[in-house]
């Protein structure tokens, strides 16, 4: 029964999809009651099959799985299939969450229900309706989307791939969902088409994951050559982990190691960090469900996911103890590195966006150094909590630029830029709800003590840094957790707290339910979700509840890690950076007005550390010069077309030669005139023996005659 | 008699040579005809030569002969009469002139 | 050298003599009095040879239906009262060759064959050639379909010589 509802999940968005595409373009409630209709018919699934996964006893030995044999190969066959086991339970657990809870948001996003702008254009942004209210004052109102239905197909199509990644039991599908959402995103981001920045964000975010997407495929190869499977369950079973752990492969890495390696690559390019980050902020051009969605809660935690479940890869040969092998450094240098690095760029933002799109990036490193150190469960805990809150945190960005766009079309001040931070202020008493529920996401982010999610979470991952002896990533993430709870004070205060800065921030507004209550649901999950996880060892609220989410994801491994041992330190840290962060970010901004007296907006640190200059120098204008000098004018002006010219030329040439050296000579004038001409000489010449004199005609035959005659006697016998 | 048939013989084909030359020479149409005639003569003679020397007794050639003379007759008034009828259309006796079918 | 054989070459020198010069004579008129003595010429070779019927219908039929009817013919179509153009086409000396050379070969097969050399045999006393010429035109085991079909010949010669030689009206 289980297997049934699983191979059904990722179903109701792709038929979604397609029927908004082919059928329900032209209505938009049509569309959207479909989109929603489908993504709460797979989070009614995900529910069934989550309570049932956690009604079974030691899930992580009897997980739900079903495969087919889809691909002949030889002697067997290539199955593909659909496994739930205690990790992507969890996982599932939030994507159908979050799914639901941005395809509610979207309907009130693109203003469902109000009227059609009269300039607005498909492919920008709407940009307000003039409506006429009972007095006869014309109000500026927001107005619907134009291509409302067509969002509503995309995120979809996107649900259908975040739900075939989750649910797949091998890379192949695996990889088939991470594609689909790598052309969403696509899609998505440049939605608003006629943007040139939305444009050339979109081409960014591909090509930047594409690279990733190569080594991934590279090691998808690898793992299949040297296993003949890429069934999940085939790979990491005890003894084909052993082989892979003592085959050595290429730069003195394991293959096991190696594979793991490629892999990873595809989470650095999908999950943008460091040095395949450049995407993720400039992917904030579209509308934000998206950033919601694809940027928080699900596509990059789909990098994560991959690399967490290809751990018994990453980690063959090493267990608990032993110094990390030379993929799991890697990863976790990378993972700590781009914690810092975003969080330090994240300070200098001031667009509402951009600060929680490297906040995002920073999270994920985060995520992603836990793995490298082998804190498994940490790792898994981090990436729910941080899909609930930083799609809370999204969300309510949205909420608040809606609010600031209402208040620009009610003054006609179009100059504001409704995201800039600076802009805004004192919305606290505007948009209470949204307010509150930000705070707690951003609490959750910066790790509030106890009462929020975050701090679980990263305590486990402080505790698990300290504990296993990994002091440098320990160090580097307790700073990085700082200055995260430093931007994110920054951000409150400068958008809520104070006085209102411009005349649009004093007219925004609450916006509507369906944008509200998503938030409300998610900022419940932010707080409480954090409570599944408490370590058993910790101080009073320890043993209290038994730790579930330890024991039920770390039995997804085939031995269940034990929880490490408790230990102040790590947990004084925490306290002491998410507290000392927020207070400080609150008394640094409470008086701040502009950017000028921002003491932090340091050149190197607005403009990301000049890596899209960089990247832009050396891959990017090198690719053009490519294009534009050698393939365009070199290889196909000159050698193609020149060639293709020659050939037109020299069978023009040909041509002209056999029509006027042979064809008109020869076979016009002396064959084909020529016989005419004989047969006419010959002709008229014959002609002149019919004279029409009788005389001449008998001269004619005498003549004849007589020489027969002669002819005859003298020459053949006589008579 | 003591004239040898080849006296006769040699005397018809003197004369068919000498009609001969006036039809192959003469321009006027009515001298052609004087010709033929000549032509048919020599052949009578020929005919009753034979006649005489080789077989007296059975009358072909003698027969043959009289049927010339009749085909001569027939011959020679129908001749006249076209060219009579073409010298009232194109008022020429000339041969040569009536040269319709030529090319 | 018997009588016969000089009323031979008399006659001989006189038809060929004719025929000259009704071959060469300019005037017409005179080409067709020639033809007359040279027929009959042929009528004394008729004599000779003992073909009298034919001697004599060789004088009524030739020389006084045909002779005379080219006498007409001339009048008839004569362009005006002097004729002095040349009346032998320019190539006449090829027909001259040309005559010459089938005379010459004629002549040769001739006396090249010793048949041809013999002497006339007497005819038998009692041999009526008239009658037998009449007997031999007009029953059914001789000649008599080549005479039936000679005088429908005629007849139509007949016809169609009146029917060419009628003015119509849309003539002159």
């Amino acid at each position: 029964m289980e297997k049934f509802i699983i191979w059904l999940l990722p179903l109701p968005p792709l038929l979604s999809f397609f029927l908004i595409i082919l059928l329900t373009n032209k209505s938009n409630k049509l569309s959207h009651s479909i989109a929603i209709g489908a993504a709460f018919l797979s989070w009614l699934g995900s529910m069934v099959i989550f309570i049932r996964a956690l009604g079974v006893r030691e899930f992580g030995k009897n997980v739900f799985g079903s495969a087919i044999n889809w691909l002949p190969t030889g002697a067997t066959w290539l199955k593909v299939g659909v496994l739930i086991d205690p990790l992507s339970a969890a996982v599932i657990f939030f994507v159908a969450w979050t799914v639901l809870a941005i395809f509610i948001y979207s309907v009130g996003y693109h203003n469902f229900g109000q009227l059609k702008g009269e300039h607005d254009i498909p492919g920008l942004p709407p940009h307000g309706a003039v409506s006429k209210d009972e007095n006869g004052h014309q109000h500026n109102v927001p107005s619907i989307e134009p291509m409302y239905a067509r969002f509503f197909a995309f995120i979809s199509l996107f649900a259908f791939g975040m739900y075939t990644l989750v649910v797949s039991d091998n890379l192949l599908t695996l990889f088939v969902g991470w594609e689909i959402m790598g052309l969403c995103s696509y899609l998505l981001i440049g939605f608003w088409f006629g943007k040139p920045s939305a444009r050339n964000a979109a081409v960014k975010a591909f090509m930047t994951t594409r690279i990733g997407d190569v080594f991934m495929l590279l090691g998808i190869a690898f793992v299949y050559s040297f296993t003949g499977s890429l069934s999940f369950q085939e790979i990491f079973k005890p003894a084909m982990l052993q082989a892979l752990a003592s085959t050595p492969a290429f730069f003195g890495l394991t293959t096991a190691g190696f594979i793991g390696l490629l892999l990873f690559i595809g989470t650095v390019g999908k999950s943008a960090q460091w040095p395949l980050h450049v995407w993720l902020p400039d992917a904030m051009e579209g509308p934000t469900p998206v950033s919601a969605m694809i940027h928080a809660a699900t596509m990059v935690s789909a990098g994560v996911y991959m690399v967490i479940r290809m751990f018994p890869l990453i980690s063959a040969g090493w267990s608990e103890g032993l110094p990390l092998n030379t993929t799991m450094s890697i990863i976790a240098f990378i993972g700590a590195f781009t914690a810092l690095f975003a969080a330090t760029i994240a300070v200098a933002q001031n667009d509402i966006k951009r600060v929680l799109a490297y906040s995002t990036i920073s999270q994920l490193g985060f995520m992603i150094a836990a793995l490298g150190i082998g804190a498994y469960v940490a790792a898994a805990f981090h990436l729910v909590t941080h899909a609930f809150f930083k799609a809370l945190l999204f969300l309510g960005s949205g909420s608040v630029i809606h609010g600031m766009e209402h208040g620009v079309l009610h003054t006609g001040d179009h100059t504001i830029d409704p995201q800039n931070m600076f802009n805004m202020g004192g919305l606290r008493k505007k948009m209470p709800i949204t307010f509150w529920t930000f705070l707690i996401g951003g609490f959750a982010l910066s790790g509030f003590p106890i009462l929020t999610a975050g701090f679980w979470s990263k305590d486990e991952i402080f505790a698990e840094a300290f504990g296993n002896g990994h002091l440098t990533v320990f160090i580097v993430l307790a700073i990085a957790a700082f200055l995260t709870a430093f931007y994110t004070m920054r951000q409150i205060t400068l958008t809520f707290f104070g006085k209102s800065r411009t005349k649009a921030a004093e007219h925004a507004s609450e916006t509507t339910w369906s944008m509200t209550v998503p938030l409300i649901i998610l900022s419940l999950f932010a707080i409480g979700y954090g409570w599944v996880g408490i370590p058993e060892k910790f101080p009073g609220f320890g043993g209290i509840f038994p730790n579930w989410f330890h024991n039920f994801v770390g039995g997804t491994l085939t031995e269940t890690p034990k929880e490490v041992v408790f230990s102040w330190i790590p947990l004084f840290t925490s306290l002491g950076v998410a507290l000392g962060g927020l207070f400080f970010g609150w008394l640094a901004y409470r008086r701040v007005e502009s950017p000028a007296e921002d003491k932090l907006q340091i050149p190197i640190l607005i403009n990301k550390y000049y890596f899209d200059e960089l990247y832009n120098f050396v891959f990017v204008k090198p690719a053009e010069w490519v294009a534009e000098k050698f393939s365009y004018l070199f290889m196909d002006r000159i050698v193609i077309d020149g060639f293709l010219h020659g050939v037109a030329r020299s069978s023009l040439f040909l041509g002209s030669l056999f029509r006027n050296k042979i064809d008109k000579p020869i076979i016009n004038e002396l064959i084909g005139d020529g016989t005419g001409n004989i047969v006419k000489n010959s002709g008229s010449g014959l002609r002149k023996i019919q004279a029409g004199r009788i005389q001449y005609y008998m001269i004619a035959s005498l003549t004849v005659l007589v020489i027969f005659a002669l002819v005859y006697y003298f020459l053949i016998g006589g008579m | 008699m003591n004239i040898p048939l080849s006296w006769y013989l040699i005397l018809a084909a003197s004369l068919f040579c000498v009609g001969l030359f006036g039809v192959l020479s003469r321009k006027n149409a009515i001298a052609i005809l004087l010709g033929i005639e000549l032509m048919l003569n020599a052949v009578n003679i020929n005919l009753v030569a034979f006649w005489r020397y080789l077989d007296p007794i059975q009358m072909a050639g003698q027969v043959f002969a009289v049927i010339v003379f009749a085909v001569a007759a027939a011959e020679v008034a129908v001749g006249l009469a076209l060219i009579i009828s073409v010298y009232r259309r194109r008022n020429t006796v000339v041969a040569d002139d009536i040269d319709l079918m030529k090319w | 050298m018997t009588v016969e054989r000089i009323i031979f070459i008399a006659a001989g020198v006189l038809i060929l003599g004719s025929a000259l010069m009704v071959v060469t004579t300019r005037k017409l008129i005179q080409a067709a009095l020639w033809l007359v003595s040279a027929l009959f010429g042929v009528t004394i070779l008729y004599a000779m040879l003992q073909a009298n019927f034919l001697a004599v219908v060789q004088v009524v039929v030739y020389i006084g239906a045909i002779a005379v009817l080219f006498i007409f013919a001339v009048m008839l179509t004569r362009k005006e009262m002097r004729d002095n153009s040349t009346q032998t086409r320019s190539n006449w000396w090829f027909s001259a060759l040309l005559g010459g050379l089938i005379l010459s070969g004629l002549v040769f097969m001739i006396l090249g064959e010793p048949q041809f050399s013999r002497l006339a045999e007497s005819i038998p006393p009692g041999l009526d050639t008239l009658r037998n010429l009449g007997t031999a035109l007009v029953s059914p085991g001789a000649y008599v379909l080549p005479f039936e079909v000679s005088s429908i010949l005629l007849l139509g010669a007949l016809i169609g010589a009146v029917y060419i030689a009628s003015r119509k009206e849309e003539d002159k």
